[in-house]
């Protein structure tokens, strides 16, 4: 119950649009995530599903029909595809944004906390992969993962983790580094404590509170880069899954035809769901962040300041 | 102790700066260089094996340095770039530099024109955002940004594209300008308007803007929404800071409180910001020049990409991120000799 109201008190201590962009934000993704997860009953057909019932499908069909949103070049429906790209959608950012919190918190912790040779090296190596442009990075990894395991679900989460775990790491090492000198931990390490204790007893609790932000607006932005690597042809192969940056590349070539359909609703569903990510985060920031939060007059009680 | 050397100092300050680059760009071509190597196989089948004869295989082997040792491969590679020379490519065996000389111009032109109309528009946008708070002009200005930033570039390109298709038929929408344009324009500086524009040739430069038009605002749009959330919320701090309320206190009218006090010095990260969206720029760069078929690096790029050609993604990856690396410590030193407080 106390956990409750902790998870929630920043939500009811906001105000106005902020809470209105928040709530918002989370209604999109929860959309979003009941169409990952009940893709199978919401789908009328399979992401590469080119016939139903000893019936081939049109190629190109305009939408409406048995095809809601029509169908693509490759004979899919356009709709179901619409659908199931939400499950590689999330099954890659939830992937991707757990790894590199998980590794960037371990990271952060040992390498702050150690400080030394070790910290240095860590620094330097997650400073380069930082000052790298992160679609680049995507690219490279993407790139070389689709020829080594092959491209898909795993190896463009594995991408994604490299390019936000330095943002962890940062983040987490500097509060590790501020904590270390506080009096609690000294006093642990007075009394024996060893380093395993001190890093999940004392500091661990510490530093993760910044964690969550960053998570929901990396979302966001890992989503845009699954897109683009999608777009690239280094995301995730039509025959594994229905993402929704390679069906636009497809779609690209049918524009100057004039077909529309293609690409509309999955890039549709990919700035939907970034919207509904950001919202979230950065309704989150607003109401956390006490730079940021809006100054509320306090009622001053009379009696009290007079007695 | 010398006052050039004092810590605080801009020189000592524009030293270190200048001093970071070198462990940086190394630790770049070197991740670049073990990324590029622990590929499977040899990167010269991979690309153009079943084309050409073994012979010739192995031939472009031996001149692309790949039956060499590891390490004489690393230092090769190295040294090559001290001296500018990023390798030739696999598939056409040409330089990079000479494709960085060709497509760079284009790349240039899309990037800093994008930039520019970002700027125009993403300033002002933030600070009225940002000056009327929670009001429908800042939701209607933040809901804008989330949209332009959440959506991909090449989204945004293909809805314009179809945009223009079906109400503006007839505007040019692939490419950077017509055949004809390409053909009677001298090239000079390998940036076509600025050829157009030497050789005085109104008709091209009409073109080429034409032709510019379209991604400009796509890449422009992806970026403004960057500037108008950073705006608003500096906006928004130094409202709240103490030397604004000291402001109004001294009862200096607010509109020039907002202007003079909030306004300029919101302004300061916004340098910053640019310098930081050199990283994003070249990134969208990538995914609009592929969307709309713009004949610069990050087409070639994709083009690579696509002939799985190690060396040619090698090199012009590498340049980027040197690129990238230079420009936000210049950035930095920039800062530095604009606001004496980073210096400290």
């Amino acid at each position: 119950m106390a956990v409750m109201r902790r998870v929630l008190a920043p939500f009811r201590e906001t105000v106005g649009f902020s809470r209105w962009m928040l709530l918002a934000g989370i209604v999109i993704v929860a959309f979003f995530v009941v169409l990952a997860v009940g893709a199978e009953w919401i789908a009328p057909y399979g992401y590469a599903q080119k016939s139903a019932d000893g019936v081939d499908f049109p190629k190109l069909a305009e939408p409406g029909g048995d095809h809601l949103l029509g169908t693509d070049r490759l004979f899919f429906d356009v709709w179901s595809r619409v659908v199931w790209g939400a499950r590689t959608a999330l099954e890659v950012i939830v992937l991707a944004v757990a790894g590199s919190m998980i590794l960037g918190l371990a990271l952060g912790l040992v390498s702050g906390y150690v400080g030394g040779w070790f910290d240095r090296i860590l620094v330097l190596v997650m400073d380069a992969l930082y000052a790298f442009p992160p679609l680049l990075l995507a690219i490279v990894f993407g790139f070389l993962l689709a020829d080594k395991i092959g491209a898909g679900v795993v190896s463009a989460a594995l991408s994604l983790t490299v390019v936000y775990l330095p943002q962890y790491f940062r983040v987490v090492r500097n509060s590790t580094i501020s904590a270390r000198e506080s009096t609690y931990v000294e006093a642990a390490r007075a009394l024996g404590a060893p380093g395993r204790t001190v890093i999940t007893r004392y500091l661990f609790g510490n530093v993760i509170h910044s964690v969550p932000v960053i998570g929901t607006l990396n979302a966001a932005d890992a989503l845009g880069t699954l897109a683009a690597l999608g777009f690239l042809g280094l995301g995730i192969q039509p025959t594994d899954g229905a993402d929704w940056g390679f069906d636009l590349s497809r779609a690209l070539d049918d524009a100057s035809s004039g077909i529309w359909w293609t690409g509309v609703f999955s890039g549709a569903a990919i700035v939907l769901l970034i919207t509904g990510l950001t919202l979230v985060g950065e309704g989150l920031n607003e109401t956390i962040n006490p730079v940021l939060r809006k100054k509320r007059l306090q009622k001053i009680r009379r009696e009290e300041t007079i007695r | 102790m010398s006052t050039a050397t004092a810590p605080g100092s801009l020189p000592r300050y524009i030293v270190q700066r200048l001093l970071l680059i070198i462990p940086m760009v190394w630790f770049i071509l070197t991740l670049v260089f073990l990324l590029m190597r622990v590929a499977p196989g040899d990167p010269v089948s991979a690309s153009v094996g079943g084309r050409l004869p073994e012979a010739a295989l192995d031939q472009r082997r031996e001149a692309l340095g790949l039956n060499d040792p590891l390490i004489q491969q690393y230092w090769d590679y190295l040294s090559g770039v001290l001296t500018l020379d990023f390798g030739n490519t696999i598939t056409d065996n040409t330089p990079i530099t000479q494709i960085v000389k060709e497509n760079g111009g284009a790349t240039l032109t899309l990037t800093i024109s994008a930039m520019l109309l970002a700027l125009v528009v993403g300033l002002p946008l933030g600070l009225i955002a940002g000056r009327y708070r929670d009001t429908p002009a800042d939701g209607g200005i933040r809901i804008f940004g989330i949209v332009t930033y959440a959506a991909p570039v090449f989204y945004t390109g293909l809805l314009v594209q179809l945009l223009f298709l079906n109400v503006f038929s007839g505007w040019p929408l692939l490419g950077q300008s017509t055949p004809i344009t390409e053909f009677t324009v001298e090239t000079r500086t390998h940036i076509l308007l600025l050829d157009a524009i030497i050789a005085g040739d109104g008709d091209a430069v009409i073109d080429v803007l034409k032709h510019l038009m379209l991604p400009a605002v796509t890449l422009g749009l992806l970026i403004c929404g960057i500037f108008i959330r950073l705006t608003r919320v500096n906006v928004l701090q130094t409202l709240q800071a103490d030397y604004v309320e000291a402001a109004r206190a001294r009862g200096i009218p607010e509109r020039r409180v907002v202007r003079s006090h909030a306004f300029r010095n919101a302004m300061v990260p916004v340098v910053t910001i640019i310098g930081l969206q050199v990283a994003l720029l070249l990134s969208g760069a990538v995914l609009t020049e592929k969307t709309f078929a713009w004949p610069g690096l990050g087409n070639q790029l994709i083009t690579y990409i696509d002939q799985r050609d190690y060396a040619a993604v090698q090199g012009i990856i590498t340049l980027f991120a040197v690129v990238v690396v230079l420009i936000s410590i210049l950035i930095d030193i920039v800062i530095a000799l604009i606001d004496p407080r980073v210096r400290y």
